[in-house]
């Protein structure tokens, strides 16, 4: 703080005021006493209820594809790689309809690979696992990079030593290296599992919208703005708890 | 603090320079704000160009969103000289708010049709062949064009079942011409709108939920007169015309 010369409070104070005022004004505008009915009517709870075990889904999908895409990413040095990593960031900058448009010409119907398995019989679009394969697909990303990170911070020395001493690289990699990057796929985990919850443009663009079946809370509140605005601006107020609670989890894990 | 005061003094100084490079410029053209649903986009945005070719230093600004998206940006104070809803619901907004300046006048309206993908490939015929294991899409009961579907299936005594309940007359089009679903109900103009990707069929209860579009100009305007002018360009005989091309019925 000494080194920082003093006027650095100004801007940053209003930074924090840009971030912070909107929520203390969304939360002024909760219609309290109506609150509890509205968050437990049949919709609400249908959409909440989804919203979560979508995410968590999409959070252990993004478990099972990403840590082995982080872990080649950081330790291969195989020609490609760069490029490789600049492919797999590509959810992280795209607009999420794009996403979506992208996802339907791919499982949709009539898509390059929906098309075989409609003939096998399995319908995607319009299912909750088209909620699924859109979050994980925006969530990915989130889980790459910060357990890449934490994987060439970590560096390779253990994994040698460990290997020296005759473990094989399976052994290595499940008493080692991940032991060692535990946190960060803990702070990653939470992370996707937030980006997965908050996902509404490739979802309303790929699997469309129907109440405890495609619904997620996003869609929810977009619709409810239409006729009840009170409704909305209370699931709201829930969706900016929860991602006050997910921001508190992953900070407590990144900080030793 | 003296080092304090100097950068706060060239923070004015920036900020000066950028307010004052912002104000040049010749005659600005008066602009006109027109908030219209979005369904009305192509006929308005035709009969925009017309006024600005009929007005010298003229602009006609569009805003095109869903009806109670518009109404909720004018109750906040978005600068509207004009609205056009897609229902009366939306207007009575306005007229409760007591931002309506005008009478509302009807000029258009908007029946529902079946939309189905190019070649029809479930063979939908009538409402009623959208029961049987069809993927159907639908508007929200939420949003007009859903309240309208809500009509029309009671009229005729049918129980749908879709796959997707959407937020837009919009999203709907799009699940059917990229053929996602098997059917859709959106508006005739939608139809008219999505060329070939799509064919629509046409069924008797329609009658049941015709959806009326009033135009108003709205209160606190700083064009009150070139309003009511657009206003009237709408309502006239040119207005019916153009909209009459892209599919909207006679008020």
């Amino acid at each position: 703080m000494r080194t920082l010369p003093r006027w650095i409070l100004l801007p940053a104070g209003l930074g924090a005021l840009f971030v912070i005022l909107p929520l203390i004004a969304m939360a002024a505008r909760v219609e309290w006493s109506g609150f509890w009915g509205l968050l437990t009517s049949e919709s609400s709870l249908a959409a909440l209820r989804l919203s979560v075990q979508t995410s968590l889904t999409s959070a252990a999908a993004c478990a099972v594809l990403g840590v082995p895409m982080a872990l080649l990413l950081a330790r291969s040095d195989a020609r490609g790689m760069a490029l490789m990593r600049s492919l797999v960031l590509i959810p992280l900058v795209l607009p999420p309809v794009v996403g979506g448009i992208a996802l339907l010409y791919t499982v949709g119907r009539q898509g390059l690979l929906g098309r075989h398995l409609e003939v096998l019989g399995i319908h995607i679009a319009f299912s909750t696992t088209a909620v699924v394969i859109a979050q994980t697909f925006v969530a990915l990303p989130f889980l790459v990079l910060s357990l890449e990170g934490a994987l060439r911070t970590a560096g390779t020395r253990y994994e040698e030593a460990a290997a020296s001493l005759g473990a094989r690289p399976s052994r290595v990699l499940t008493r080692v290296t991940l032991p060692l990057v535990l946190p960060a796929l803990m702070s990653g985990l939470v992370l996707s599992f937030a980006r997965a919850l908050g996902e509404f443009g490739a979802t309303i663009t790929f699997a469309g919208s129907l109440q405890g079946t495609t619904r997620t809370l996003p869609l929810e509140i977009y619709l409810q703005r239409e006729s009840d605005p009170e409704a909305a601006v209370a699931l709201s107020f829930v969706l900016m708890l929860v991602a006050i609670v997910v921001i508190a989890l992953a900070h407590r894990r990144r900080s030793p | 603090m003296r080092r304090m005061l100097r950068s706060a003094a060239a923070a004015a100084a920036i900020t000066l320079t950028a307010v004052s490079c912002g104000s040049g410029g010749t005659a600005e053209p008066t602009i006109l704000q027109v908030f219209a649903a979005a369904s009305l986009q192509e006929p308005f945005e035709e009969l925009g160009e017309q006024f600005e070719a009929e007005h010298e230093d003229v602009a006609v600004e569009f805003t095109f969103a869903g009806s109670s998206t518009l109404v909720e940006q004018i109750q906040q104070g978005a600068p509207a000289d004009v609205f056009a809803s897609a229902d009366e619901k939306n207007m009575d907004k306005l007229a409760e708010a007591g931002l309506e300046a005008a009478e509302p006048v009807d000029f258009a309206s908007n029946t529902l049709m079946i939309a189905v993908p190019a070649g029809n490939p479930a063979g939908i015929t009538d409402l009623a062949s959208l029961t049987g294991g069809v993927n159907l899409v639908v508007c929200a009961p939420e949003v007009p064009c859903g309240a309208a579907t809500t009509t029309v299936q009671e009229a005729a005594g049918l129980e749908l079942s879709p796959v997707s309940e959407e937020q837009s007359v919009t999203d709907v089009l799009n699940k059917v011409t990229s053929g996602e679903a098997d059917a859709g109900l959106v508006y005739v103009t939608d139809v008219a709108k999505a060329g070939d990707a799509a064919e629509g069929i046409e069924f008797p209860e329609s009658q049941e939920a015709v959806n009326t579009y009033p135009i108003t100009t709205v209160d606190g305007s700083t064009n009150p007169e070139l309003g009511q002018e657009f206003v009237d360009l709408v309502t006239g005989e040119e207005g019916q015309q153009v909209l009459a091309e892209h599919g909207f019925g006679g008020a």
